[in-house]
């Protein structure tokens, strides 16, 4: 009896440290949540700053007390759009090569260099950013500096591939083989059986690596505080304009901000936060929507 | 009557690796007439008929010597495929439709081949339903998605996007194996009035339904053709003994 009541205690036991484990992650988000909507809240309750100007403005001057955002935003969104616009089609090409067209081996290949273009830390995807990509940038720029929205959207363009390339690659090699068989049997070649069926029926997945894609390019920091430029205002008017997207004016200055200038960058991280979370609100839709049909 | 043949297999061997999965097939296929393939599991008629459209081309590791010819052309050699699966059709034992919509799904093989005129195609993907007998069913869903239909409307969709392609041959394996008898039922109807337009060849697990619709029957047994002969001797007098235990339900 003793035994059994023991051995009870036991699994209990062990069943809580499991719940605590699990309750880290979860514990994490919203501390950080918190902590950030804390901070980045307070400068407009207690208006030591418009939330208006802060929104709309195109220049950000600690010095001058001139903390506005817009172009910041405006930049964010152009870079992640263009390096979408760049790197979904080569992910999703590489993925249909990967899994219908390359042999195992060089299938294998592929796949590898793509798991370790997703490890490589993305200080290092900004030297190469600074020591390639910006030098070419400057060559065809019609300013004096090579550090652009451009370098920015071709940086992103390649560290976005790793996310969008396995994701695709696992929705496409998802659909059931019955539907590549029904398309050839009915004198379709591989191109158009790929392009009408494949890829259509792995629509949902796709568009879930994409968007993950899209969180991954907005949210990067490191990589692209040394390729944009960094300007203190100005919303970018060509590819070659310098820009600073939310991620790197936090990492920029929070180092020696305070008082307000601190919490304002609090609240550009609220505002990033956003963006994220309406990814994520995306994908979770997306991927119900598969589970559904 | 001599009929025209269609295919005549010579000496067809087939390896997956180094399985043997078909072993010296001879076998002339007549045209218009219904040829079903009856044997146990794994006995190799599913492959052979896999062999007339070459979807064997799909799987690794397959190895095929001897000859197949198709209208005394020897479909694998210089040949171009997409041409031969237009002229060769083919129905799965699973209905297969496209996620897509039912006017789509026939529409799917012709705009493989470059029609694109909608008048055509809306008179091509009507015809083929009522040819399928699916017609009444689905014509006032046809921009729905295929996926809804139940799973004989499915597989006489499958059959109705074969149909539209005009092949001369349609490949059928199991077509009804996954269907409740009703459907099974309206199938093997439509199989019959298809026969006048086409060559068929069917796989069936079902000796009931080699016997209903078929012309000729194949036993293949450990990927031999043991006997091929007139449907009704197959069933009534076969020459074979492994045959009669197989029809008579002693094994398989």
């Amino acid at each position: 009896m003793e035994a059994i009541k023991r051995k009870k205690r036991k699994e209990k036991i062990v069943e809580i440290i499991f719940l605590i484990c699990a309750s880290v992650a979860v514990l994490s988000v919203l501390a950080i949540t918190f902590f950030v909507f804390y901070n980045g809240l307070a400068p407009f309750v207690t208006n030591s700053y418009p939330l208006w100007n802060f929104l709309s403005g195109v220049e950000w001057r600690p010095d001058s007390n001139l903390y506005g955002i817009f172009y910041m935003i405006v930049g964010s969104v152009f870079a992640t759009f263009g390096a979408i616009l760049i790197g979904v089609p080569i992910a999703i090409l590489t993925a249909v090569f990967i899994s219908e067209m390359a042999s195992s081996r060089i299938g294998k290949a592929i796949r590898f260099a793509v798991e370790l273009l997703a490890g490589i830390p993305s200080v290092l995807y900004g030297i190469f950013g600074l020591g390639i990509i910006v030098p070419y940038v400057l060559k065809i720029s019609p300013f004096a500096q090579g550090e652009s929205l451009l370098a920015t959207i071709f940086v992103l363009a390649i560290m976005i591939l790793p996310t969008v390339v396995s994701i695709a690659e696992t929705s496409i090699a998802a659909v059931p083989k019955e539907y590549r068989e029904g398309s050839y049997a009915l004198g379709a070649s591989k191109v158009q059986t790929i392009f009408r069926v494949v890829l259509p029926a792995g629509r949902s997945g796709i568009m879930t690596g994409v968007i993950l894609g899209i969180g991954r390019a907005i949210g990067e920091t490191m990589a692209v505080m040394l390729v944009c430029g960094n300007p203190i205002a100005g919303i970018p008017t060509s590819i070659f304009s310098q820009i600073r997207p939310l991620t790197t004016n936090i990492a920029l200055e929070m180092g020696y901000a305070s008082g307000v200038h601190q919490q304002l960058l609090y609240s550009t991280g609220v505002i990033l936060f956003i963006f994220i979370m309406i990814i994520n609100f995306t994908v979770n839709k997306l991927v119900k929507q598969k589970v559904g049909s | 009557m001599d009929k025209k043949i269609k295919f005549n297999t010579k000496n067809l061997d087939l390896f997956y690796g180094d399985f043997q999965a078909l072993k010296s097939i001879n076998m002339e296929i007549g045209e218009k007439e219904v040829t079903a393939f009856i044997g146990p599991s794994g006995c190799g008629k599913s492959t052979f008929l896999r062999c007339l459209n070459r979807m064997n081309d799909l799987i690794d590791g397959v190895t095929i010597k001897g000859e197949i010819l198709f209208d005394e052309k020897d479909i694998n050699g210089d040949i171009d495929v997409i041409n031969l699966r237009t002229r060769v059709g083919m129905v799965f034992q699973k209905p297969n439709p496209f996620p897509m919509s039912i006017y789509e799904n026939i529409a799917y093989g012709p705009k493989c081949q470059g029609m694109k005129d909608k008048t055509q195609l809306d008179t091509l993907v009507k015809e083929s339903l009522v040819k399928a007998a699916l017609w009444e069913e689905v014509k006032d869903r046809l921009n729905k998605s295929a996926l809804g239909l139940s799973g004989g409307q499915q597989q006489r969709l499958c059959i109705a996007r074969t149909i539209a392609m005009n092949p001369e041959v349609i490949l059928m394996d199991e077509p009804t194996s996954a269907l409740d008898p009703i459907a099974t039922a309206k199938i093997e109807d439509l199989m019959s009035s298809l026969k006048k337009d086409f060559t068929i060849i069917i796989v069936t697990h079902s000796m009931q339904q080699a016997g209903r619709i078929s012309d000729k029957t194949a036993f293949f047994l450990m990927g031999e053709v043991i006997e091929f002969n007139e449907t009704p001797i197959i069933f009534t007098n076969p020459n074979d003994k492994r045959t009669e235990d197989y029809i008579t339900g002693r094994f398989g």
